[in-house]
């Protein structure tokens, strides 16, 4: 496969850009592989491609029942930050962040990673108090952090509302200025692109309906498109994670929820950072479109449906006017839910499970895209090893017998 | 919006009720005899099923009574309402 470059496009303009090779080829299932990864998100692509690239591993499938970065790698906000509270938590998204900086080289495919600051407003006195001490957690994690006043804040978003007299007045915030937004979908293509590259087969529209195990080892799928053989398998399936724990016959503690998202008429360039608040929960930036890309909460009822809730549109308006009245006008051109696995302490579960080489990579819940490359990375290692990578050693499934849950429900700078 | 049809006020919007996630999930009698596993089992693993879901909700803002759904949570339509 060629390499992107300013020169191939260059040469490729010459023909009238009819020679571009596919970027993925459709693969066909073969009879058996060494290993196996269900789910062809983000964090799907992502652990195939370190599978193959930093393990050696060459005889890799991706089995994907819908198409390529069609589930929640497309369906979010793509905020990327790693100013979590929890040592355990922030080093896993740090380790992310790492990578999300060199990640257009490292695919050849630019995934518009923008280094663009997020701030995590503070509208009380609690608010404040939480927010230094989260920047001072940071900053002992070697993470960038500063915390700024509301005189900074207007300085540098000057369409924020930064009155005193709002209902939620806003005294000041978080800043994680190497955090950001990247493009999502060519996250997706990108490790998909890369992966294939190296050999991974890539195979779309093939839904598992079966998991293959005898004396408690796992052997392979069964599949729309017949029966895979493997005896490594890693599930990263995020909203329908139960599902398939449920065919393998083990329970996870996760709840699926719709999580909706919004994004608006494109406006010319008005905010060039991302903004986020707890207290009136809603996040908002700006994509290179112009459009203004908003998020909130998710519904409060388990939904496998992509789709949510009127009240929940209109709570998370209400948030984007409270910061920014001045969007009081701006049109919404289209919304959308994602299934988002939600674990009872909001930190992912990235875990060896009951069964001999079956792997599980979930409960991301609202906040898995910042993770994609970390995600990968640490599950690759996990599944090439059958040990879990010092980063993701917390994040095991046995935490919820011994108790070591990593409680980042209203520490991790969002609410959940 | 769901409209739920709580079994004494009768349909009312979503916005009147909380959600108390999955139904029929009983404290063990004698917790100091469970395994870590078990209590784990009983503190954390959920069904949550894909499918029609018995679930139970509260009418937080009407009688703050509550009572079970059975729901398909792909389509979200709301099979029965009943009382415990």
């Amino acid at each position: 496969m060629s390499k992107y470059s300013a020169l191939s496009l260059i040469r490729h303009a010459f023909s009238n850009n009819k020679n571009w090779q596919l970027a993925i080829k459709d693969a066909e299932p073969k009879k058996s592989y060494d290993a196996i990864i269900v789910g062809g998100g983000g964090h799907g692509l992502a652990s195939a491609y370190y599978l193959a690239k930093n393990h050696n591993l060459k005889n890799i499938a991706v089995v994907e029942k819908g198409w390529i970065g069609g589930g929640n790698t497309a369906r979010n906000t793509t905020i990327v930050r790693s100013n979590y509270l929890w040592t355990e938590a922030s080093l896993l998204y740090e380790k992310s962040l790492k990578l999300w900086e060199g990640l257009s080289q490292d695919l050849n495919f630019n995934v518009m990673f923008s280094q663009r600051g997020v701030y995590n407003l503070g509208h009380t006195l609690q608010d404040m108090r939480d927010i230094e001490r989260r920047v001072s957690a940071n900053k002992l994690n070697g993470i960038d952090a500063e915390v700024v006043d509301a005189k900074q804040i207007k300085k540098n978003i000057p369409s924020i509302n930064t009155s005193t007299s709002a209902r939620y007045p806003i005294l000041g915030a978080s800043l994680q200025r190497r955090a950001g937004v990247a493009r999502h979908d060519a996250v997706a293509w990108g490790y998909a692109r890369a992966a294939a590259q190296l050999g991974v087969d890539i195979i779309q529209q093939c839904e598992v309906t079966g998991i293959l195990k005898s004396n408690n080892q796992v052997y392979g799928l069964e599949t729309s498109k017949g029966r895979i053989e493997s005896n490594k398998i890693g599930l990263v399936v995020a909203g329908h994670a139960s599902v398939l724990a449920e065919k393998a016959d083990f329970r996870l503690p996760l709840e699926s929820h719709p999580l909706q998202a919004y994004v608006s008429e494109p406006l010319k360039p008005v905010l060039d950072t991302v903004v986020m608040s707890n207290a009136v929960h809603g996040y908002i930036s700006q994509s290179d479109k112009g459009e203004l890309v908003i998020g909130a909460g998710i519904d409060p009822y388990i939904g496998y449906g992509q789709k949510g809730s009127f009240c929940i549109i209109e709570h998370c308006m209400q948030a984007i006017m409270e910061l920014f009245p001045c969007f009081s006008r701006v049109r919404m051109l289209r919304q959308w839910g994602g299934i988002v696995d939600v674990s009872p302490d909001a930190c992912p579960i990235i875990s060896k499970t009951p069964i001999e080489g079956l792997y599980i990579n979930c409960g991301w819940g609202t906040g898995g895209f910042k993770a994609t490359p970390g995600s990968g990375w640490v599950f690759a290692h996990t599944l090439a090893n059958d040990e879990a990578h010092h980063l993701n050693a917390p994040f095991s499934l046995d935490r919820f017998s011994s108790g070591a849950l990593i409680d980042e429900h209203g520490a991790a700078a969002v609410a959940h | 919006m769901l409209i739920i049809k709580c079994p004494w006020c009768g349909d009312r919007d979503e916005t009147e009720f909380s959600y108390g996630g999955e139904a029929d999930i009983k404290r063990p009698v004698a917790p100091e005899a469970l395994s870590d596993e078990e209590w784990g089992d009983y503190l954390f693993m959920r069904k949550n099923t894909k499918g029609v879901f018995k679930e139970q909700w509260n009418h937080s803002a009407g009688c703050r009574r509550w009572f079970i759904v059975e729901r398909d949570t792909v389509n979200y339509d709301i099979k029965a309402t009943y009382k415990f």
